[in-house]
C-alpha cells in the first residue's frame, strides 16, 4: 500500500508543480497587464498552438526527421566504426586518437562551415549526426572492452580454435564479438543511445538555426529566429513547447527501449525496484 | 585408491617468468594421477593460478613442460573444466545459457544440448532454477552455476582457482561436500587451488604445499582418500592432524623465507 500511494505522489507532485507554475505565470501576466510581446500567457501559447498549428506541425516534421535520421545514422556509423576498432587493433591505434579529438572539439561550432560546402539539409543534417555519433562510438567502444576477463578466458578454453592462422584468429575474434562482448556491450551502448538522442535534437535545432540565420529553413528553430524578428513572442513560445515536447518524447522513448532490453538482467533497469 | 592409479597430466621443471620480468614459479614439479584430489596450497600470490592456467593451456610455461602421457591428442580443451574464484556468469543470460557456452562454442546447439543441461544443473542441485538469471541467485548458487558450466563438457579434470575462497562458511562446507560427492559421482580429477589449510585438509587426497614466489612444491601431504567424508570427519583427529601438519610445513618455509 506505502509503495502503492508513494508512486502516486512521484506522479501527481510533478503534474501539481507544473500546474501551479503554470497558474501564476497566468496570473501574473494578467494582473500585471504584461504585453504579450515580452510575456504571453499559456493560455495565449495554448491557443497560437493551435492557431498555427498547421505551420508549426510542418515544422516539427522537418525538426523531428532530421533528429531522427541523424541519430539513426549515428547509431550505424558509431556501432559500426565500435565493432572494426575492436577488432583490429592497427586501425584502432590509427583512428581512435582521432575519435577523441573531434570528440572533445565542440563540433556544434564548425556548423557555419558545413553550410557552406553541403547543401542546406545535407548541412543540417551532418551537424546533428555530428554531435550524435561520438557517444555512441565511445559508449560503445567502452561496452565492447568491458568483457569479464575470465570469461575471456573461458572463451579461449572452450571456444578458440587451436590453430594459428589469421583467418581462424578472425572467426574466433568474431565468435567472441557475437556472444560475449555484443551483449556485454549493450547497457553502455543504450547509455550513448539516451546521450545521442538528447543530443541529436539539440544538433538538429543549433544547425537549423545557423542555417535560419542566413536566411532560409523551415524547422522548428527557424521558426523560433522568424517569429523573434517579427516580435511574435507567442509562436517563439509555441515553438519552444514543441521542442521541449519533442525532447521528453525522445527522452522517454529511448529509456523504454533500454528499459525493455535491460530489465531481466542489468541492475540499471532493476534501480526503481525495491 | 587400490590400483595403482596412471598420471594424467605432468608438470616438469616449470619455470614462468611473466612479461613484467616477475618470476611466479621456478623448477615446478608436479605429477597429477587419474582419480586423485589434489591441492595446492600457498601463500597468496605463489603462482597457484598460474599452475592451473598452464595446465589449461591458457598460459604457455617459459620452459619446462607440461605432458599427457595417457593421451596421444594436443588438444586438451575438451576433457577441462575450469572454474574461476568468481563465478564469471553471463549477466545477460540465465543459468540454462549459462551452463550451454562451453557446448554452443563447440558448435552444439541448445536443443542437443538440453539434456547436458537438464543433467548439470541436476548435479549441483538446481534444477529447479534453469530459467533464473545470475543477479537472482545466491553467491553459493552462482557458484553453484559456475560448477555446473564447467561440468556440462564432462570433463576428465576438474581445475579449481579458489572456487569457495569469497563464500560464507556454512555456504562452503556444503560446498565442500557436495563437490566431494560430485567427484565420486564422475570419476573426475580435479586439481584445486586454495589458500586455506583445513579446507585443503578437508577435501584432498594429496595437498601439495607451494613455497612463496617463485612458487615450488616444497612438500606433499597425503590427505584422505577421495570420496564423501563421514559426517565426524571434521571434528576428528584424522582431520587435526592433518591440518597440524600441513600448517607445520607452510610456517617452516615462509620462516626459511624470511631468514
Amino acid at each position: 500500500m506505502a509503495a502503492a500511494s508513494s508512486r502516486r505522489l512521484k506522479i501527481v507532485l510533478p503534474f501539481a508543480v507544473f500546474g501551479a507554475a503554470l497558474a501564476g505565470w497566468e496570473g501574473a501576466v494578467r494582473l500585471q497587464g504584461i504585453p504579450p510581446y515580452i510575456l504571453p500567457a499559456p493560455s495565449l501559447v495554448a491557443t497560437t498552438l493551435v492557431a498555427d498549428g498547421a505551420l508549426l506541425w510542418a515544422s516539427l516534421l522537418t525538426t523531428l526527421r532530421t533528429t531522427l535520421l541523424a541519430l539513426a545514422l549515428a547509431v550505424g556509423g558509431g556501432v559500426f566504426l565500435a565493432v572494426l576498432l575492436s577488432l583490429s587493433r592497427i586501425v584502432e591505434y590509427s583512428l581512435y586518437p582521432f575519435a577523441v579529438a573531434l570528440q572533445v572539439t565542440p563540433v556544434i561550432a564548425i556548423a557555419p562551415l558545413l553550410l557552406i560546402y553541403m547543401p542546406q539539409d545535407a548541412a543540417v543534417l551532418a551537424c546533428a549526426w555530428l554531435v550524435a555519433f561520438f557517444p555512441i562510438l565511445s559508449n560503445t567502444m567502452l561496452g565492447l572492452q568491458s568483457v569479464d576477463r575470465n570469461l575471456m578466458d573461458l572463451f579461449r578454453l572452450y571456444g578458440a580454435p587451436a590453430s594459428d592462422s589469421p583467418l581462424t584468429r578472425m572467426r574466433a575474434r568474431l565468435k567472441a564479438l557475437w556472444y560475449l562482448r555484443r551483449p556485454a556491450a549493450l547497457p553502455a551502448f543504450l547509455a550513448g543511445l539516451r546521450i545521442a538522442g538528447g543530443l541529436s535534437l539539440i544538433g538538429a535545432v543549433v544547425a537549423e538555426m545557423a542555417a535560419g540565420s542566413a536566411g532560409a529553413g523551415s524547422g522548428l528553430a527557424y521558426r523560433i529566429i522568424e517569429s523573434q524578428y517579427r516580435l511574435n513572442i507567442p509562436r517563439l513560445f509555441a515553438a519552444l513547447v514543441l521542442l521541449a515536447l519533442t525532447g521528453i518524447g525522445l527522452y522517454l522513448l529511448l529509456a523504454a527501449v533500454s528499459h525493455i532490453l535491460l530489465r531481466r538482467w542489468h541492475e540499471s533497469a532493476l534501480a526503481g525496484r525495491p | 585408491m587400490t590400483a595403482p592409479a596412471s598420471p594424467l597430466v605432468t608438470l616438469q621443471g616449470i619455470t614462468k617468468v611473466f612479461a613484467n620480468g616477475v618470476t611466479a614459479l621456478e623448477g615446478f614439479d608436479l605429477g597429477i594421477r587419474t582419480g586423485e584430489f589434489v591441492s595446492l596450497l600457498g601463500p597468496s600470490g605463489c603462482g597457484k593460478s598460474t599452475v592451473l592456467r598452464l595446465i589449461a593451456g591458457l598460459d604457455a610455461p617459459t620452459s619446462g613442460a607440461v605432458t599427457w602421457p595417457g593421451s596421444a591428442d594436443a588438444d586438451h580443451r575438451s576433457e577441462i573444466g575450469f572454474v574461476f574464484q568468481e563465478p564469471t556468469l553471463m549477466p545477460w543470460a540465465d543459468v540454462a545459457d549459462n551452463v550451454w557456452l562451453p557446448l554452443r562454442l563447440r558448435g552444439v546447439s541448445k536443443r542437443d544440448a538440453q539434456e547436458r543441461i537438464t543433467e548439470s544443473l541436476a548435479l549441483v542441485g538446481l534444477s529447479d532454477f534453469a530459467r533464473a538469471y545470475p543477479r537472482e541467485l545466491s553467491g553459493g548458487m552462482k557458484m553453484r552455476v559456475s560448477i555446473a558450466r564447467a561440468l556440462s563438457l564432462k570433463p576428465r579434470l576438474l581445475l579449481m582457482d579458489e572456487p569457495f575462497a569469497a563464500l560464507d562458511e556454512i555456504t562452503r562446507f556444503r560446498l565442500n561436500d557436495d563437490l566431494l560427492r560430485l567427484q565420486r559421482e564422475l570419476a573426475c580429477t580435479i586439481v584445486f587451488v586454495t589458500h586455506s589449510v583445513y579446507e585443503s585438509a578437508y577435501l584432498s587426497s594429496r595437498i601439495a604445499v607451494m613455497s612463496p614466489r617463485p612458487g615450488r612444491v616444497v612438500a606433499t601431504v597425503a590427505g584422505e582418500a577421495p570420496g564423501p567424508r563421514m559426517p565426524d570427519f571434521r571434528t576428528g583427529s584424522r582431520y587435526a592432524a592433518l591440518c597440524g601438519e600441513i600448517s607445520r610445513i607452510l610456517l617452516e618455509h615462509s620462516v626459511e623465507e624470511n631468514a
